[in-house]
């Protein structure tokens, strides 16, 4: 039996896992797909650094496009270097970067061993979450590029963007642990202290009774102050804002019980609330808590400057220099190289531009330019090297202002959840029902009258409101990130419940990036017409040629001679003595075509002979055709794209005869189609993933961004979802509508427990153990009812 | 009877030390980053003897 060859095993790479279409590349019997791979690997053998590949299968990035050498040439610049760095002194720099290819064990573990490949390296820390390395290297003996260039060659390319320069990152906040430590550590102290009196101890012990209120008394003291604080800050700010908010009553029940309690010890009356009082606390601080976990490692309030580079090179007559972006000004020329961004509006000088706008206005297919046509900041050079003359500032430019645009500040009003509503009126029910319990022991026994007007307020407090509220929506955040759907705060939970139309950006997001479906037409083409056609599109770097090469599935690297590229027309070559011409209609045919497929077909001819074209489909994620057949029923559905309208047809049929379909939209189109939508009270939930949709996604009620992964940039938003969830988008906002579901349910059950309180504290008959043992098991039922529910709404949904 | 002021004392200073050291735990950032501690303590502190190609 012979197991040496299974052809059907493809080799893959020993590096980055993909598949070897060349099997050439080989080193010590192991394969690599291309020979960057195959570089790093020989990077680790040589410092036996091979733990990297025990520790995972196949644990690096693949390695295909090299980085230009000067990449971080800016680095030697001193000034640009110091606003990126976090800590010089005589010997040491301390510089944080950020390296999104970080994924698993042996990055952490490559990274931490730094010191290994380059002696200058003092230590490198890895926070694994934010995809950061804190490094602490010698200058002296190594520069900072240096650094840079030694990371990005074995396969972790550092991330510097426009935005970390001169920033310090924000401490995480942790003053809500802290409040919820102490607050625990206070009610297990007090409720142990308070056993005694409830549990009967002999009165004649006053001493020691009295020892122990004064001892409660000391510990609630954390709590009021301390840790109550955090619902006295939020109650202050709605006060501010002429908004009685639902901390607003539960300040109220807090101060009536503290104040009662210190009452009742001072004159020896009784032993307090002091117990429920901390409890409540505690159990409140949880939830909120609970709530507000934000993701550490995504960021929502991403603007242009973490998509922009932190320099670009300047041409100065015949010397280029290096300077940083805030330093350009009109009249510079820039020198701009192959997938470099484009910082600022420009004029094109020299050479020949190719530009991928897709990220930015969210045309598919890259743009040639003409020399003397304006480029706008923000796309990307394909291609050779071109020099820019800029003509705006960077900040200035027409469609970074886009994105800027400040206007759309978070509306107070939009942001009220029905939480309050709810808890107003409540404040109203309680004071009535305080009032009338007042009146009625005013006149017929006036020594209960202020007992039970007290305990009124201290019973009816919605504490379960706030408690129901805060652990539903934590559980529905933590739902929600586990789908791969992380909100920026709970309050977008309640904005997307209310959406009753959905805008769809088209490319990248109902559509994948990449040219994946290649349909060719004509008359058929032999196996060797496509080798040379394939061979003659690896010349060029245009995304379509690489379709066609894919589609072909040739090798590079065979021979072409005469090889022409034609800018906005096509290419030509020989191959084994065939001219083969690849290009628009007009190029290879000498006319146009009568249909016209709007760019994103390529014809081709051998010598001279039309053959045929190949047409490009976007190809739309999985089930998102049915997921948008399903939408149409329930919701107002719109497709706005930046790219031209070869989709029309086939979205019309998806979305039916009532949505709206717009093709060819600027951003500022975007924009105006969405602020419409708005003003005409329409809840609208914008769905997009550049920065062409950065200024519908802030005007929404809702914005969602999607991304194919977490890593990389995403324009500001209030959600962002992963591309592979999207088909999931109509359960999340069936669980999202579900939360008020759930809320006023758990709410009305509480109110149970409320009745069977006010029983007792109208009649003054509330006794500290009454509450006491009211108070945890209302809690931590309502706890378990929201949680409960929640949980299997979402497995209802299969969530 | 009165030993139970001793123990009070004793038992609320303990208590006290723990919130303490949560406290102290929560700002040294220790728990800024829950994914790195699990992965470092498995990997090996390789010498340059114990690793071979």
């Amino acid at each position: 039996m012979d197991f040496s060859t299974d052809t059907k095993t493809a080799i893959r790479c020993f590096h980055c896992g993909d598949k070897c279409i060349n099997t050439k590349i080989v080193v010590a019997e192991k394969n690599f797909c291309c020979e960057g791979c195959k570089m790093v690997y020989e990077i680790l053998n040589q410092t036996g650094m091979c733990s990297y590949y025990d520790l995972n299968n196949t644990p690096g990035a693949a390695q295909k496009f090299t980085v230009r050498p000067d990449k971080f040439s800016f680095l030697d610049d001193a000034s640009i270097a110091q606003s990126i760095l976090s800590f010089k002194d005589e010997h040491q720099i301390h510089v944080t970067f950020y390296l999104p290819q970080m994924h698993c064990s042996s990055c952490l573990w490559l990274i931490e061993n730094l010191h290994k490949l380059e002696p200058a390296v003092a230590s490198s820390h890895v926070n694994f979450e934010r995809k950061e390395a804190a490094i602490i290297f010698n200058y002296q003996d190594c520069s900072l590029r240096k650094v840079a260039e030694l990371l990005t060659r074995i396969g972790y390319e550092p991330y510097i963007s426009y935005n970390d320069m001169g920033k310090q990152k924000p401490r995480i906040n942790s003053s809500k642990i802290y409040r919820l430590g102490v607050a625990g550590f206070c009610f297990a102290n007090i409720m142990l202290l308070s056993f005694p009196e409830y549990l009967g101890i002999d009165s004649k012990e006053k001493s020691l009774m009295l020892l122990f209120r004064y001892v409660n008394v000391l510990l609630s003291l954390p709590v009021f102050f301390y840790s109550a604080g955090e619902f006295y800050i939020s109650a202050w700010q709605g006060v501010k804002q002429k908004f009685l908010n639902i901390d607003a009553p539960i300040v109220l029940a807090i101060w009536v019980t503290f104040f009662r309690s210190l009452y009742e010890i001072y004159t020896g009356a009784g032993g307090g609330y002091l117990d429920s009082m901390s409890g409540i606390v505690f159990f409140m601080l949880a939830g909120r808590v609970l709530q507000d976990r934000t993701q550490k490692k995504l960021s929502f309030e991403r603007d242009y400057t973490s998509y922009f580079p932190v320099a670009v090179t300047k041409v100065i007559g015949k010397d280029s220099t290096t300077v940083a972006l805030p330093e350009i000004q009109l009249g510079d020329t820039l020198k701009i190289y192959d997938q470099e961004l484009i910082p600022a509006d420009a004029i094109l000088t020299r050479g020949n531009a190719l530009i991928d706008y897709s990220f930015v206005t969210g045309e598919s297919v890259p743009v040639t330019k003409e020399m003397g046509e304006i480029i706008y900041a923000g796309g990307k050079q394909l291609g050779g090297t071109i020099e820019l003359l800029v003509i705006k500032e960077v900040a200035q430019g027409y469609l970074t202002s886009l994105w800027n645009k400040d206007a759309f500040k978070d509306d107070p009003i939009r942001d009220r959840s029905f939480v309050h509503a709810i808890s107003y009126w409540f404040t109203w029910a309680v004071f009535i029902t305080a009032f009338l319990a007042g009146l009625y022991w005013y006149f017929t026994n006036r020594v209960i009258m202020w007992n039970a007007v007290t305990a009124v307020l201290i019973v009816a407090c919605p504490c379960a409101l706030l408690l129901s509220n805060t652990f539903t929506n934590g559980s529905i955040l933590r739902i929600f990130s586990n789908n791969k759907f992380y909100l920026k705060n709970a309050s977008v939970i309640e904005k997307l419940a209310a959406a009753d139309t959905l805008v769809f950006d088209k490319t990248g997001t109902l559509t994948t990036r990449a040219y994946q479906t290649v349909v060719y037409e004509g008359k058929p083409l032999t196996n060797a017409i496509k080798q040379k056609i394939g061979t003659l599109a690896s010349q060029s770097s245009h995304p379509l040629s690489s379709a066609i090469v894919n589609w072909t599935g040739v090798l590079p690297g065979n021979p072409v001679i005469a090889f022409e590229q034609i800018p906005g027309s096509g290419i030509e070559g020989m191959v084994e003595d065939d001219l083969i011409t690849l290009g628009s209609s007009l190029f290879v045919r000498g006319k146009n075509d009568t249909r016209s497929h709007n760019g994103a077909a390529v014809y081709v001819a051998v010598e001279g002979v039309y053959l045929g074209f190949f047409k490009f489909k976007n190809q739309y994620r999985t089930s998102i055709p049915d997921m948008l057949q399903r939408l149409t029923t329930r919701f107002n559905l719109l497709v706005i794209s930046g790219d031209n309208d070869n989709e029309r047809s086939y979205l019309r049929q998806l979305l039916g005869p009532s949505a709206n379909l717009y093709f060819n939209q600027q951003p500022a189109d975007k924009l105006t189609i969405v602020a419409s939508l708005h003003k005409a009270n329409n809840k609208t939930v914008m769905i997009g993933d550049g920065l062409n949709d950065a200024g519908a996604l802030k005007q929404a009620h809702v914005g969602i961004a999607i991304t194919d992964d977490t890593n990389n940039f995403t324009p500001a938003s209030d959600a962002i979802l992963d591309a592979s969830k999207l088909a999931l988008l109509e359960q999340f906002i069936q669980l999202a509508k579900a939360n008020k579901v759930i809320v006023v349910t758990a709410f009305i059950i509480s109110i149970i427990y409320n009745l069977i309180g006010l029983s007792f504290a109208v009649q003054g008959l509330l006794s500290p153990m009454i509450a006491a043992i009211l108070m945890p098991i209302s809690s931590i039922s309502i706890l378990l009812i929201s949680f409960g529910f929640t949980n299997l709404t979402a497995k209802w949904m299969s969530l | 009877m009165s030993v139970i002021i001793i123990l009070l004392i004793a038992s609320i200073s303990v208590a006290a030390l723990f919130l303490a050291a949560f406290i102290w735990s929560v700002k040294s950032g220790q728990y800024d980053d829950e994914m790195s501690p699990p992965i470092r303590m498995l990997l090996d502190d390789t010498t340059n003897k114990s690793n071979h190609t």
